[in-house]
């Protein structure tokens, strides 16, 4: 059974993301957000599809704001993959699911 | 054995897509919703609504748009992720073409709405998500104190610029004529608020930027010629909308904009494929709009399986 997709904060993101041996794909995201709302379905079934060989983290900008200024973030949602420690993909707004899909299969 | 999946596919879920399947769900007739991303189109987009009857408050977008999913699903409506690419709507079976799959169905609704449309100048695609943005509700604490410009003079342009305000230092709207199209009581709003400044007769020629972000909007007046730039770190565009319906090109008839025409009964050219909300040719498109359309054509779609 796939846990559900654990919150990343300014302080853990280093260790859980940039340091990650699995590619990893941010989620930054904020409660008032409707479209990041709309999205997250579409994510926990993409964290199920992908077990094992994609981790899934969420990070709330409103509680973590140094992260997403960090990476130039002035949209959400913004979907960013991490593999080696590097950004290789950024996708900002409403994500269709096969849109996604295919980015991840890209960079895995 | 049927020969069909379903007696009716509605294609969107947006506000019309969703009051078709409620009208169709309570007439017990087998309904199949396709949404390429989430329920909800551009309501989602939406930070506030006041004018949705029923909410004396207002309501959010995304909490009206769920409880209408909500609403929904109460009446064994299948709702899936699923993105039509092509149609062949030749028949009396209409046939959807999926990525993955085709589906079969006796009556058509397309309810793909509209999206928001781009200026077409340099730097608009290069700063998306990095200070260009056609989202207020989701981008403006990104903004804050800062001085941020702003398109467009409809409803929406002023609704969200005003929003903005709660966050950033300044917002400048640039608006190509010199009176407003929105709606008098959001003007007078726009006109009571010392943070938003309108800038007439002038249109965005460039968004200029770093790879920090945009840094400046160039604006020319049309009347006068004469072009500057303004320093922001922002551009929130709000200039109309283009629908979604590159898939049906060629399959129903179009105006020159793609926008569906329908008759009366929100029919298209094709008998069975109906067409409802932002989509359709229409002198209004809101969501009180949408809604009905989406209940006219769910109506006339039953009403086309009872004759067959």
């Amino acid at each position: 059974m796939a846990e559900g997709i654990k919150e990343v904060s300014d302080a853990t993101f280093d260790a859980e993301v940039i340091k990650s041996e699995t590619p990893v794909l941010v989620d930054f995201w904020a409660p008032w957000c409707g479209p990041c709302k709309a999205i997250a379905p579409i994510l926990e079934e993409i964290h199920k599809e992908f077990e094992g060989r994609l981790k899934i983290v969420k990070c709330n900008v409103d509680d973590n704001p140094s992260t997403p200024s960090s990476f130039g973030i002035r949209a959400i949602p913004t979907l960013m993959i991490f593999k080696g420690g590097e950004k290789v993909e950024q996708i900002v707004g409403m994500v269709e699911r096969a849109k996604l899909e295919q980015a991840i299969n890209n960079n895995l | 054995m049927s020969d069909v999946d379903y007696d009716f596919v509605i294609v969107g879920a947006g506000p019309a897509g969703l009051t078709a399947a409620l009208y169709a769900g309570r007439a017990r007739l087998s309904v199949l919703v396709l949404e390429k991303a989430a329920p909800g189109g551009q309501v989602l987009v939406t930070d506030w609504i006041e004018n949705y009857p029923g909410f004396p408050e207002g309501v959010s977008g995304y909490d009206l748009i769920e409880k209408m999913t909500e609403q929904v699903k109460r009446f064994d409506v299948v709702i899936q992720t699923g993105e039509v690419v092509s149609m062949d709507l030749g028949g009396p079976v209409k046939k959807l073409e999926l990525k993955d799959r085709t589906i079969a169905a006796r009556t058509v609704l397309i309810a793909t709405g509209a999206s928001a449309s781009r200026l077409g100048v340099p730097g608009e695609n290069r700063y998306l998500g990095r200070g260009v943005s056609t989202c207020a509700t989701c981008d403006a604490p990104f903004f804050r104190d800062s001085v941020v410009v702003a398109v467009g003079g409809g409803d929406t342009a002023i609704q969200e610029s005003i929003f903005l305000t709660r966050f950033v230092k300044k917002v400048y709207l640039v608006h190509r004529r010199d009176e407003l199209r929105a709606v008098k009581v959001l003007q007078e709003r726009a006109a009571a608020n010392e943070k938003l400044e309108i800038i007439w007769d002038s249109t965005v020629t460039e968004i200029k930027g770093s790879d920090a972000g945009v840094a400046a909007v160039a604006v020319k007046n049309l009347k006068s010629g004469q072009e500057s730039d303004i320093a922001a770190e922002g551009c929130f565009i709000w200039v109309g909308t283009d629908p979604n319906t590159a898939f049906a090109k060629g399959h129903v008839e179009m105006d020159e904009g793609g926008f569906i025409i329908t008759d009366d009964h929100r029919q298209t050219n094709i008998p069975g494929v109906y067409a409802a909300g932002d989509v359709r040719r229409t002198p209004l498109r809101q969501i009180v709009t949408a809604v009905g359309d989406g209940a006219v054509a769910a109506y006339e779609a039953m009403h086309y399986l009872e004759n067959l």
